[in-house]
Parts: structure tokens; C-alpha cells; sequence
């Protein structure tokens, strides 16, 4: 049966005909889709979130470890996280097969780096493959998985933000059931102590020495042979901009599994065509190669080390110019910078967070992240998933060791995020007492990546109710002493705590509880947020003096007329939160129907 | 022989569901269909784009720059953005309604004054009321339908079967609506 599925879509019905029976990740743009997917293969697959790329990984080789066919999932910065385990899992190998698929983002969409995972598997010794469309997606997860069991490994399986996020027709086949293979107590293989690892360490370069093999002998590494003058060498969505640019005028090496590179096929191509053109996607992962086997080519110097291979790119990169445009003036497009929705909870926190003085604020990974631009202002850093709590606690000991230094930190995370490491930093907050003001962003789910539970929402991945983690009762049970849940709505509840917290010469936590405008709300949510989302706000424009404070909560139900100085809530986009109606000066906006 | 479409709006505006409608239709005429989209923090309000391209064998499921038969944007200024993905003789057609971004709404920038104008100096330029015209039949959100059945039109593809197309991907409630908005786009162009 043919589909039209995203490489996500595809990867997850691959993992289903392949048998695989458990699967895990956290949710990361642009991977989520895969474990979504996968969720829905209920029967079959046991799909989980994890709350963090680590445990997702060391969760699936769990599942291997006891005889099943297991897939993780991440994006590119996940895997550092999970680098720890993949290192060594090198090193003992598995048991059933094994995949990893890492999700890199060229151009950053939606990221903090742009970081090659290609690097990873090098460094690793694992095995790798890169599919170029969702139909690869699929059939390449199923060759990862046999690749795993014949040669004792893990198997990374890269892809981009175009192979997940693009479609393409995938033909389906049914599932091929696998008996769990029965579980097999074996020390000298899985406890990696010094002595068995140096020995498995010796292991690792005889399986090297195979996949090199298998690279240079697999149909997944293929050449075509088309005029001679030019040839392009390129992997994943690469090969498809190469295609689009150059047609069938060139040839083509196309490089479907990419970690060992195919050194023989390398030679092969590189010696009957008269120029080399290495078409990849940030580092000169492929193009390092090329040159350490002798021969010339032509890649970073040519095309940019950043961004995606856009078809425009290669073609302006070779031929000096892209296709033709129209020559107008584009300063009359006004950006349309992503905003936190109307509603949004967060807008009360950081509407009077920005405006506190001496505070530095230490921000996280999530929606909450557009607080640190216009209108807000109230975010000072953003590097890594947890690291607002860990990176705050640093800056305050430094800024306490100055004598007259009163700056103090806010370390700022979302729910999701707290759970996914922010919660290591707070021990650390907690047990070398640093005296910051840790807040918490409850909104009862993971945000910016589309609706995913996590492990203070209630459910599972597959719909079922859970125990729901109390962030209070960790934060007591870390020994804080100062804990306060608020409505982020209520302005003065904010302001409140934020002086409370300030006022203290010992760590706090405040945890601002309410759920996110687009949630679809749990019974429980229900119960707990009754009449949440449901009034409408409007503007008296008797009363309005065009002070434009309402503006300045960054809402994007609010619009301002220049011309007659007044402004006007959208009643459609309006979600009632009354963030606007508590900072107007002169009381102009009131509940509609009051 | 490929064709590329490009789709364009605002978060929200239903362009995901204009572009896997339009490309389940092409999938079941026949053709090799790829289609790309950006999901993620742009979403969040921002502009969005669905590229769709079909034809014998497709290879990019992005269109180049300046590759683009029709452009077609559910919001003015959102054409203009993406004009210069459209090929020197392509179509565009463009809804008739404005959203303002958070410059312009803060009063810090002015929506552009001749969009449609600037449009139409460079390119075959069709504006419809699809909102007007989705109000009128009672549902503001069949507005992407709408669209969907000018770029049918100008794309010469009545022959396939999209009521089935319809029937099979949209709630059943919903289908006589969105069945009446294809026709609606069709007719307008």
C-alpha cells in the first residue's frame, strides 16, 4: 500500500514491520513525530517519552539487552546528552537490534547549534545511514535494524530537518513478527569493567574493519554513471538538491550508509571523473575523506559550512547566480517574528520579570525562550536543555563573592525541561547553597514541541494515567525551604513572590502553575482550571489613552492604531488570561459582559 | 515534467491541511509527490510555508528559489515575502486579507501599502475574498478550502477526484461544508 508519509512517519512504520516492540525518546524538533507515530502502533510497540535523551537511550538497550528489537530518538543535541551510553554500548554491542535515529538541524529551525551528528558515529565507531526521502526513512530503519544483529552494534540512523519534516510516497508492507530472543545472562560481554572493556575495545576495531567491508560492497552506497567531466558525492537530502540543480548531467555517488565512508567506491568514482564535487551539509564530514584517500575535490571551499545545501545554494555556489528573481523592494515586508500565543501563560511572568533591576535572568530551552526579545527583555542567557538552574547557580556564587555585587539570579525553565535535567542543577543549587530564585513554568505540558506528556503531566505516551511527579514535593524533598506555587496571571501574585524570593538570604523555588492555551485539557485540568480560557477581553476606547502598556505584554490579540491612539483586543485570538486588563493605568479594559 | 507549488500564511491559517489535501489528490492521480514544510518555533505566529511539488519523478521536495509555478498566500504581505520564489511567468494567487505581525500591531512598522500592486507589477496576480467567501457559508476556517479550489483550477487539475479526496481525510460533519468551499474556490477563479 503506498502512503504519502513524512521520513518521521516513515521511520516509526519501519521500526513496525521490523518487529521492534519498544521504543523511547524525548521529544526534540524535528524528531518528535517518530515516537508519536510509533505510540500509535499500540498493539505492537511499547512507546515511550523518557525524560531525557539519556534514559531514552539506556531505556531501549534495556529492551535490547532482553532480547527485542528497540529504537531511540532524538534530535541532534539529544545526543549529547546520550553520548554517555552510546559510547559504550559500542563496546558490548546488543542483543536484539539496536537503532539510534538522530535528528540534525541544518539551518537551526528550530535549535540552539547546528552541531554534525555524522561526527558522532566516527567517534563512536558505530555504524551509520542516511536516508535521503521518507521511502529510505522506512526502508533504511529496517536495514539498521538487520545491520545491528549481524554485526553486534548499535546503528545510528541520521536525518535531517528536511528527511523528517518533508513527504514523500512510501510504499508499506506488513509487519514481520519477531520472537523476543530468550534472555541471556552474559558478564564478559555487558559489564563493561577494565578488564572485559579493554578486550571489547580490541573487538570494536575487527567490527570496523567488517563495516568498511560492507560499505564498500553495499547497494547502499551506489554510483551513477553519467557524463564523466563532473561528479558530485553527496549523502541524505544532499543528493536530492544535487539532483534538482545538476540533473542527470553529472554522476553521481550517492552515499546511503555513511559511517565507515565506502573508501573503494570513493577511489572508483574519484578516479574516472575529472572533477569532484563533495555536497554536504556542514562539516566536511565526507570531503575529509575524499582528500586522505589522494584525491582532489571541491567542497567547503566552494559551498557554505552552515545552513541547508538548498538547491539555490549549490546552484549559486557553482554557477555564480541563482535562478532568475524579481528585483523589488523587500523592506516593505515587515518580519513576523514568533511570538508567545495569546494566553500564554508565561506572558504574566516575564511581563514584570523584565522590569525588576539587578536581576540576572538565566534562561532555558522551551517557548518561554522568546521572553529574551521585544517586549519582555527578561532572559539574559539560553544554552542547553537544564542549564538555566546549573548556570544561574555559578553566575550567583561569583556574584556573592564580589563585596558590593547585589546582582541576583532568576533561574527561569519549563516544566518538561525541569524534568529532562533542570532537576540534576537543582540538587546542585540545593546542595552547594546558592541563594538564586529558581522558577518553574508548570504549564502541565511540553510546549513548544507540539502537546507532549511528561512525567508531571499524569499520562503516558500511550494515553494511559500515571503517577504525576509533584515538582513542590521534589523541591521539599531536596531540602528547599522557600517554595511557592502561583497563577501566572495574577500579576500581583507574580510580583509578590518575585519580592518574597528576592528578600531571602536562601534559595527558593517558585513554581507557576497553569496550563498551556493551546492544551487540550485532561479531566483533571478540568477540574483543576475550571473557567480557564473561557472569558473575552475588551477595550473602552473612551477610557483608552493610547499608553500602549497593554501593547507592551507582547499579545498578539492586541493591535494599535496610529491614527486615532487607541488600542483594540481581537475578540477571536483574545484567551481571556487578563494580563493586559491588570497593567492599563486607567482601568479601560474590562471582561466582555461585565 | 515537475510542477511546484508554493502555499503560504500565517501559523494557523490551515495551510498544512491545504497542502496534504492537495497532495493526497496528486498521490492518487498518479504522481510522484513530495512536499515540505517547517514545523517547530516558527509556528508560534509565524510565516509558514508548504512547498509541493509533483510531476513524473520529483527529487528536491523544496523548491528553489525562483522555481515555483504558483505561489499562493492565504495573507497579503505574506506574498510578498515569498515573491521571489516564483518563476518570472508563474501564477500567484493571494487572499485579500491583512495580519499584522507584532511590529506592525505594537505601531513600530506599517503594513505594506500597495501589496497587491507590487504583486501584480511582476506577476499574473488573482486576489480572493476566500474569507468573505468562507464566512458566507458559515465556517471561517474553510477558507484554506477555498484556496485549494483556485489552485485546482489553475493548475488544470479538475480531473482528479478530490470530493473523494475530501471525503476520505475530513471529519464527516465537516465534509459538506468543505465540499461546498472546493466548488466555491473553483468557481472564483
Amino acid at each position: 500500500m503506498k502512503k504519502l508519509m513524512t521520513g518521521n512517519e516513515a521511520i516509526a512504520r519501519g521500526a513496525y514491520e521490523a518487529g521492534v516492540r519498544f521504543a523511547a525518546a524525548y521529544p526534540g524538533t524535528p524528531s518528535t513525530e517518530i515516537l508519536e507515530n510509533a505510540a500509535l502502533y499500540k498493539k505492537d510497540i511499547i512507546a515511550e517519552w523518557a525524560p531525557n535523551e539519556k534514559v531514552a537511550l539506556e531505556s531501549t538497550i534495556g529492551a535490547s539487552l532482553a532480547g527485542a528489537r528497540a529504537l531511540a530518538a532524538m534530535k541532534h543535541v539529544g545526543l549529547n546528552v546520550a553520548a554517555d551510553p552510546l559510547f559504550t554500548v559500542s563496546y558490548t554491542g546488543i542483543y536484539g537490534g539496536l537503532v539510534i535515529v538522530v535528528a540534525d538541524e541544518p539551518g537551526q529551525h528550530s535549535s540552539q547549534n547546528e552541531q554534525d551528528n555524522r561526527n558522532y558515529a566516527k567517534a563512536a565507531k558505530v555504524p551509520m545511514l542516511e536516508p535521503s526521502d521518507s521511502n529510505e526513512a522506512k526502508d533504511f530503519t529496517k536495514v539498521a535494524l538487520d545491520l545491528s544483529e549481524k554485526y553486534d552494534v548499535p546503528v545510528l540512523l541520521r536525518m535531517t530537518t528536511r528527511v523528517c519534516h518533508s513527504k514523500g510516497i512510501v510504499e508499506c508492507q506488513d509487519r514481520e513478527e519477531r520472537d523476543i530472543i530468550p534472555y541471556k545472562k552474559n558478564v564478559n560481554k555487558y559489564v563493561t569493567v577494565p578488564a572485559i572493556a579493554k578486550k571489547l575495545r580490541v573487538n570494536v576495531e575487527e567490527r570496523q574493519k567488517k563495516l568498511l567491508d560492507f560499505s564498500n560492497t553495499t547497494d547502499l552506497n551506489f554510483i551513477e554513471w553519467n557524463d564523466t567531466k563532473l561528479g558530485v558525492i553527496a549523502s541524505g537530502m544532499c543528493y536530492n538538491y544535487s539532483k534538482e540543480v545538476f540533473g542527470d548531467k553529472v554522476s553521481y555517488l550517492k552515499i546511503g550508509f555513511s559511517h565507515p565512508l565506502p573508501t573503494e567506491k570513493i577511489k572508483e568514482f574519484c578516479s574516472k571523473v575529472d572533477k569532484v564535487y563533495v555536497i554536504e551539509e556542514n562539516d566536511s564530514y565526507i570531503e575529509d575523506q575524499v582528500k586522505m584517500l589522494g584525491f582532489n575535490c571541491l567542497g567547503k571551499d566552494v559551498f557554505p559550512p552552515y545552513g541547508e545545501m538548498l538547491p539555490e545554494i549549490i546552484r549559486k555556489s557553482v554557477y555564480g547566480k541563482t535562478m532568475p528573481t524579481f528585483n523589488y523592494d523587500e523592506r516593505e515586508v515587515v518580519a513576523r517574528p514568533p511570538l508567545l500565543c495569546a494566553g500564554c501563560p508565561h506572558r504574566g511572568l516575564f511581563s514584570q520579570l523584565g522590569k525588576r533591576k539587578n536581576v540576572m535572568v538565566s534562561g532555558d530551552i522551551g517557548c518561554y525562550t522568546l521572553a529574551s526579545s521585544e517586549p519582555y527583555n527578561s532572559m539574559d542567557t539560553t544554552i542547553c536543555m537544564g542549564a538555566s538552574i546549573s548556570l544561574g547557580h555559578g553566575a550567583q556564587k561569583i556574584f556573592d563573592s564580589q563585596k558590593d555585587n547585589k546582582m541576583r539570579v532568576v533561574s527561569v525553565l519549563g516544566d518538561s525541561t525541569f524534568f529532562h535535567t533542570g532537576i540534576n542543577s537543582l540538587i546542585d543549587v540545593a546542595y552547594n547553597k546558592s541563594n538564586t530564585i529558581n522558577i518553574i513554568l508548570d504549564n502541565r505540558i511540553t510546549g513548544m514541541t507540539g502537546h507532549q506528556e511528561n512525567p508531571g503531566s499524569g499520562y503516558t505516551l500511550q494515553g494511559e494515567k500515571t503517577n504525576e511527579l509533584s515538582i513542590k514535593t521534589i523541591a521539599e524533598a531536596l531540602g528547599f525551604k522557600n517554595i511557592a506555587v502561583i497563577n501566572p496571571n495574577d500579576l500581583n501574585a507574580v510580583n509578590n513572590a518575585l519580592d518574597w524570593a528576592l528578600s531571602l538570604d536562601e534559595p527558593s523555588v517558585i513554581i507557576t502553575r497553569w496550563p498551556c492555551a493551546l492544551k487540550k485539557f485532561s479531566p483533571e485540568d478540568k477540574e483543576e482550571f475550571s473557567g480557564a480560557y473561557t472569558d473575552k477581553y475588551a477595550v473602552d476606547h473612551d477610557k483608552c489613552i493610547g499608553c500602549k502598556s497593554c501593547i507592551r505584554t507582547g499579545c498578539p490579540a492586541i493591535s494599535f492604531n496610529k491614527e486615532t491612539k487607541k488600542s483594540t483586543i481581537d475578540y477571536n485570538t483574545c484567551k481571556g488570561c487578563s494580563v493586559c486588563s491588570q497593567v492599563c493605568p486607567v482601568k479601560a479594559i474590562g471582561k466582555v459582559g461585565e | 515534467m515537475v510542477k511546484s507549488i508554493l502555499l503560504v500564511g500565517v501559523g494557523g491559517q490551515g495551510t498544512i491541511l491545504a497542502s496534504k489535501l492537495l497532495t493526497t489528490g496528486l498521490m492518487e492521480a498518479g504522481y510522484d509527490v513530495k512536499m515540505s514544510e517547517i514545523h517547530g518555533m516558527s509556528q508560534r505566529g509565524g510565516s509558514v510555508s508548504s512547498h509541493v511539488r509533483y510531476g513524473d519523478k520529483v527529487e528536491s521536495p523544496v523548491i528553489e528559489l525562483g522555481g515555483a509555478d504558483m505561489l499562493i498566500s492565504f495573507e497579503k504581505m505574506e506574498a510578498l515575502r515569498w515573491l521571489n520564489y516564483l518563476k518570472p511567468n508563474g501564477k500567484i494567487v493571494v487572499n485579500n486579507i491583512e495580519m499584522g505581525s507584532m511590529p506592525i500591531l505594537s505601531g513600530k512598522a506599517d503594513y505594506p501599502k500597495n501589496a497587491v500592486e507590487i504583486l501584480k507589477k511582476y506577476a499574473d496576480t488573482t486576489v480572493i475574498d476566500a474569507s468573505s467567501e468562507a464566512e458566507k457559508l458559515g465556517n471561517l476556517k474553510v477558507m484554506n478550502v477555498i484556496l485549494l479550489g483556485t489552485i485546482i483550477k489553475l493548475m488544470g487539475l479538475e480531473e482528479i477526484n478530490w470530493d473523494k479526496i475530501l471525503k476520505d481525510n475530513i471529519k464527516e460533519k465537516l465534509v459538506d461544508i468543505n465540499l461546498k468551499a472546493l466548488k466555491t474556490g473553483i468557481d472564483l477563479v
